[in-house]
C-alpha cells in the first residue's frame, strides 16, 4: 500500500467513510469527526505509519489537507 | 436573597468569562438574573437549552435562584427527542440560544440578553409543580427518555456545600468547563463555586482543540473535571507534559477510571504538587455521592473513596443483610440530603413529592476494604456509560424496534456498546439511526448481525449470553 492509500485507509476506518468524502474533510464537518473521532482518526494514523504525533500535531490535524502537511514533516517524514 | 446562592454577597468579583472575551461579575450576574426572572415573574416550567456560554448560565441561575424550574437539557439534543419532552411536560417558556430560536416557529419572544432568547410556548397545558422542585435534568443525555431527574433546592444546596468542602473551595478557584451544564456532574461544578464567589472560565472549546489550552492557559484555569473518556484523551495529548502552573485540581466521575490511567494521573498529581480526586455520583443523588481524598489518590488505586460529608454508605448482601466484612460485594445505598425526590415520567409528575426519603439505592455493586474506602466493582441495571453519559440499554431496543419493528438487544461494556439484530438488511440502517438519534460517535458501538438472539424459557433476554459468545 502507497502512503496515500494507508493515509486514506485510516480516515476511512476511524470514520466509516468511503473515499470519495476525503477531499476537504474537516474536523467537525461530518459528525464522526468528533473530539470522539479525532482521538480515533489519530490512533489510526499513528499506528498505519509507526508514528507518535505531538500534543501540538495532534491539535492542529484538523484537516484532510492539513494532516498530510503534518506527517509530510521531517520528524515524521511521511512522503505522499 | 435567592434560594440556592447569595449573589450579592461576592458582588465585586467576576462570576463568568467567556471564550469570546465577555465577563460578568457577580453583581451583574444578579441584577439581570433578577430582570430576567422578574420578566416571566411567577412560578412555572422553563425548558433551557444548555451550553458552555453567560447566556445559558445566566438562565439558570436566574430560574433557581428565582422558584422557576428548569429542565436542563443540551441544546445540541436531537429535534424530534426534543419535541417529544416539549410535548411531555408542557413548559410555558423556552430559553434557547438566538440563533436556534426561529426553529420554535409560532413562539413569542419575550426576553432577549447574552445571545440568549426567551420564548413564550403558547402550551395550554401548564403542570402543577411540587413546592420544592428546584430543577429537573435527564439521567442519559443522549436518548432523550422523557425520565427526568426531580432535584429539590435542598438537594442543589446541600450537594453544593458538601463538594465546596471537600474540594476546600474558595473565591480564587477557577474551574474551566470540559462538561455541558446539562449534565450532572457539569452543573456540580457550577453550583459549587458559585457558592464561594469564583469566577468560572466558560468554553465551547473541546480539549483536542488549542484553543481551548489558550484560553485555560490565558485566564489561568485552576481545576476541570473529567469523564473516563476525557481522561482517555489527556493520555493521547501527552497532558502529563504540558506545563499548566495554574492548575490545582484534577476531577474524576462519570464511570470508573481504569487503574493504569488511575495510578498515571495519581502520579502526574503527585509529582507536580495537584491534586487528583476520583469521584462518584449519579443524577439520582443530585451530583456527588463519594470521593477519594487526593492524598489517598495513590496508595487507594480503583477505589472512588469514601462518602462526601453529610452522606453514608451501606452494603445490601444478597440476603438482604447489611455487609459488615471488608471486600465483599453488596448493593450500595447511599444516604444523604442530596437524595433527590424521585424521577419525573409525565407532566403529571412535577406533583410529586419526595419519594426517596433521603435513601438511594444505586445499583452498583460494591465493596469496602479494611480502611472503610470503597470500590465498585459491577452493576445491577441495564445501563452503559458512553463517554461518561448514561446510556440505558433497554432504551436502545426500544428506539430500534419502534423504528424499524425488529428484533434488537444491546449490551456491552462502558464506552463500548453492541447491539445484536438478526436483520442483515437493517444493520446498516440501524447504525446510522442509531447515530442519528444518540449522536454516539461511530466508534462508541458496533452492530453484529446474528442468527437468533438467546432468550430463556420465559422469553427474557439473555443479555450475558450474547456478550460471552460475540465479543
Amino acid at each position: 500500500m502507497s502512503n496515500l492509500e494507508k493515509y486514506n485507509q485510516a480516515f476511512m476506518d476511524a470514520f466509516e467513510i468511503t473515499q470519495d468524502q476525503l477531499a476537504g474533510l474537516q474536523y467537525r464537518g461530518i459528525s464522526a469527526w468528533d473530539s470522539v473521532g479525532h482521538m480515533e482518526l489519530i490512533a489510526q494514523v499513528e499506528d498505519a505509519f509507526d508514528i507518535m504525533l505531538d500534543t501540538d500535531d495532534i491539535m492542529d490535524f484538523k484537516s484532510y489537507e492539513k494532516g498530510k502537511e503534518i506527517l509530510s514533516k521531517a520528524e515524521y517524514g511521511v512522503e505522499f | 436573597m435567592g434560594r440556592i446562592w447569595n449573589l450579592e454577597e461576592h458582588k465585586g468579583k467576576t462570576a463568568l468569562i467567556e471564550e469570546s472575551g465577555l465577563q460578568m461579575t457577580y453583581e451583574d450576574l444578579d441584577s439581570e438574573a433578577y430582570a430576567l426572572a422578574e420578566r416571566i415573574g411567577h412560578r412555572c416550567l422553563v425548558f433551557s437549552l444548555c451550553r458552555n456560554e453567560i447566556g445559558s448560565v445566566l438562565g439558570y441561575t436566574a430560574f433557581i435562584n428565582h422558584g422557576i424550574v428548569p429542565v436542563m437539557v443540551s441544546s445540541h439534543l436531537e429535534e424530534t427527542l426534543l419535541d417529544n419532552l416539549l410535548k411531555v411536560y408542557s413548559p410555558e417558556y423556552l430559553w434557547v440560544p438566538k440563533e436556534q430560536a426561529d426553529r420554535f416557529a409560532g413562539m413569542a419572544r419575550a426576553y432577549e440578553a447574552y445571545q440568549y432568547v426567551l420564548l413564550k410556548t403558547g402550551y395550554e397545558i401548564r403542570y402543577p409543580l411540587y413546592e420544592e422542585l428546584g430543577l429537573l435534568i435527564t439521567t442519559s443525555g443522549s436518548t432523550g427518555s422523557p425520565k427526568l431527574v426531580r432535584q429539590s433546592y435542598t438537594n442543589v444546596l446541600d450537594n453544593a456545600q458538601s463538594i465546596a468542602e471537600y474540594l476546600h473551595l474558595d473565591d480564587t478557584e477557577r474551574p474551566i468547563t470540559t462538561l455541558p451544564m446539562n449534565y450532572v456532574y457539569g452543573l456540580s461544578i457550577i453550583n459549587s463555586h458559585f457558592l464561594v464567589g469564583a469566577a468560572l472560565l466558560l468554553t465551547e472549546k473541546g480539549l483536542m482543540q488549542k484553543e481551548f489550552w489558550d484560553f485555560f492557559r490565558e485566564m489561568e484555569a485552576t481545576s476541570f473535571g473529567g469523564v473516563p473518556y476525557t481522561y482517555e484523551m489527556l493520555d493521547k495529548l501527552r497532558f502529563c507534559r504540558m506545563k499548566l502552573p495554574s492548575l490545582r485540581t484534577l476531577t474524576q466521575a462519570g464511570g470508573k477510571i481504569t487503574p493504569e490511567l488511575h495510578e498515571k494521573f495519581a502520579g502526574y498529581a503527585q509529582e507536580t504538587g495537584k491534586n487528583f480526586v476520583v469521584m462518584y455520583g449519579a443524577a439520582e443523588a443530585t451530583s456527588r455521592m463519594g470521593y477519594l481524598p487526593p492524598e489517598k489518590a495513590v496508595e487507594k488505586k480503583g477505589s472512588m473513596g469514601i462518602p462526601i460529608p453529610g452522606g453514608t454508605f451501606t452494603l445490601i448482601g444478597e440476603d438482604g443483610e447489611e455487609v459488615r466484612t471488608p471486600m465483599t460485594p453488596g448493593e450500595l445505598v447511599y444516604f444523604g440530603k442530596n437524595v433527590t425526590l424521585g424521577y419525573a415520567e409525565k407532566g403529571a409528575d412535577l406533583a410529586l413529592g419526595d419519594e426517596r426519603h433521603g435513601r438511594l439505592e444505586t445499583g452498583d455493586i460494591a465493596q469496602f476494604d479494611a480502611d472503610g474506602y470503597y470500590y465498585i466493582i459491577g452493576r445491577n441495571k441495564r445501563f452503559l456509560k458512553i463517554y461518561g453519559n448514561r446510556v440505558n440499554l433497554d432504551e436502545i431496543d426500544r428506539l430500534i424496534k419502534g423504528r424499524f419493528q425488529i428484533e434488537a438487544a444491546s449490551t456491552g461494556a462502558d464506552d463500548h456498546m453492541v447491539i445484536f439484530v438478526t436483520e442483515q438488511d437493517y444493520a446498516e440502517s440501524v447504525r446510522d439511526f442509531v447515530i442519528e438519534t444518540t449522536k454516539l460517535n461511530p466508534a462508541a458501538f458496533k452492530v453484529i448481525v446474528i442468527d437468533e438472539i438467546p432468550k430463556n424459557e420465559s422469553g427474557k433476554t439473555l443479555y450475558s449470553a450474547l456478550l460471552k459468545e460475540y465479543t
